[in-house]
């Protein structure tokens, strides 16, 4: 989606800016995710930790960029691309925050984890992870390229993550069966799985929001989401 | 929608002198809704505002082609009196333009021309007026005094209130808030959303946040060609026509 530039060279700057702390956030997240699921497989608490400590310049990127966002619609008044440009913004940094706190979660139960003996090795669960990392990425390049056919790829994977979620949790519900000495780490494996699916969830918000920013329509909610 | 028409344009090219300003517009307006005309400038809005009336022709080496219908009529047919159409379909203008008189008799002015009204129904005119132009309790003490010592935004709603006293159907505005304070504005775009109850309103304005605010239609000009007409909302965040997307976000020239 190629636009022509501003007239204002102020403004075209403002939002290439929003567009570069969107792309560092998303590095930010997808870095928290990569440690957090390290932590549990090489069961590391200190890296655990140091998911929790970094969780902190998530969030006040994400302040900022929304107060970036805000200021834009207080001082430019955005229409048309810019509007949806903007909101679309706004909404992303939003998802890209809570999958650090889904992140933070993960590294929680990992501490929690590592204080008994591995339950069993984990193989579909880093899988997950570089899925969900694979998802924020394309998610965010269909951001910045407009790029609808990304957006798309995004919310298959999304469907992949939802089936390996099951799997998970499936197969745990066996070990819980054998034995009832497993139940708590079970759960905590779980539940680290269901952060994961999580973030594809919130990696597929934002997919959907590239679609509303690039082609005016709302694909969130297929029942009722008609053409605007 | 189409039975709400109440003036069509069909197929109109207008010329000053060799100079083509505009080209083969077509296009409807809707009775009691706002129509903002926006585009940069010299794209043709004003002039077409101008042709609604038939303000174009008291310029001098102008010409029309094509046709458009008033309550079914063409308004450039030969029997049309201009007079007739311009008691119609009313005007105010850019700047505050009063009559140097009073400020009653800036609105008894043109009724007392054109028809044999009272003494009585006139004070009752002129207060209707001033009240629809959300001006009567600020001027209802001084109606003798000069329209000159208004403040401007006073003014521009006295030039509304005469415009509405001569009972028209639609109301043309050329920009009536650009040499307009914040307040003032305000005042006016308030107006603008009480009269189109009883009126239709047509308004070109270099403001777009302006033609966001009280349009419930936008039509987008550029060079003389209708780019785009559509919900000002639809205008506004999802245009359909690129080039309507690079005027209202500033990707232009």
């Amino acid at each position: 989606m190629e636009e022509k530039r501003h007239t204002s060279l102020h403004y075209e700057k403002e939002l290439q800016a929003i567009k570069d702390g969107l792309i560092y956030l998303g590095a930010l997240t997808e870095t928290a995710i990569r440690k957090a699921m390290k932590s549990l497989s090489g069961r590391d608490t200190q890296l655990a930790h140091q998911v929790v400590r970094e969780d902190d310049a998530i969030d006040r990127l994400d302040t900022e960029l929304e107060e970036r966002c805000i200021k834009i619609l207080a001082l430019r008044q955005p229409a048309a691309i810019d509007l949806r440009f903007i909101t679309t913004a706004i909404k992303i940094t939003g998802h890209l925050e809570r999958i650090g706190d889904m992140a933070v979660n993960i590294a929680e139960k990992v501490m929690r984890l590592n204080e008994e003996p591995q339950l069993k090795p984990y193989i579909d669960l880093p899988r997950m992870s570089d899925l969900v990392g694979e998802m924020i990425r394309d998610s965010l390049d269909s951001f910045i390229a407009g790029d609808l056919e990304k957006a798309e790829k995004v919310r298959r994977l999304e469907q992949v993550i939802d089936d390996l979620n099951e799997q998970i949790f499936r197969e745990l519900m066996t070990f819980m069966m054998e034995d009832s000495k497993n139940i708590h780490r079970a759960l905590m494996v779980m539940q680290v799985s269901k952060n994961m699916e999580r973030i594809a969830d919130h990696a597929k918000g934002i997919a959907d929001m590239v679609t509303y920013m690039v082609t005016g329509t709302c694909v969130r909610h297929q029942s009722f989401c008609g053409t605007t | 929608m189409e039975s709400n028409v109440i003036l069509s344009v069909h197929q109109v090219n207008f010329y000053y002198g060799v100079m083509r300003a505009l080209t083969n517009i077509s296009m409807t307006f809707q009775k009691n809704r706002v129509t903002a005309l926006i585009g940069p400038s010299g794209c043709g809005k004003s002039t077409l505002l101008r042709l609604l009336n038939r303000m174009n022709e008291l310029i001098d080496a102008t010409r029309v082609e094509g046709e458009i219908l008033f309550e079914g009529r063409n308004i450039y047919a030969p029997d049309v009196d201009p007079v007739e159409i311009r008691r119609k379909i009313g005007m105010v203008f850019q700047k505050p333009n009063p009559f140097p008189k009073t400020i009653y008799n800036n609105i008894s002015y043109g009724p007392r021309l054109t028809t044999g009204i009272s003494n009585v129904d006139m004070d009752a005119l002129v207060e209707q007026s001033l009240r629809q132009a959300v001006l009567w309790d600020e001027v209802k003490d001084i109606l003798n005094k000069s329209a000159m010592n208004l403040s401007g935004g006073q003014q521009q709603r006295l030039c509304i209130a005469r415009a509405l006293a001569m009972k028209p159907d639609i109301l043309l505005m050329d920009e009536p808030t650009s040499a307009l304070d914040p307040i003032s504005t305000a005042k006016i775009e308030e107006l603008i959303e009480e009269l189109k109850e009883k009126y239709t309103i047509i308004i070109v304005t270099h403001n777009m946040q302006q033609a966001a605010r009280v349009s419930d239609e936008t039509a987008f000009f550029y060079l003389g060609n209708l780019i785009e007409y559509n919900k000002t909302e639809k205008i506004f965040t999802k245009p359909d026509v690129k080039q309507t997307e690079d005027y209202i976000t500033g990707r232009f020239g």
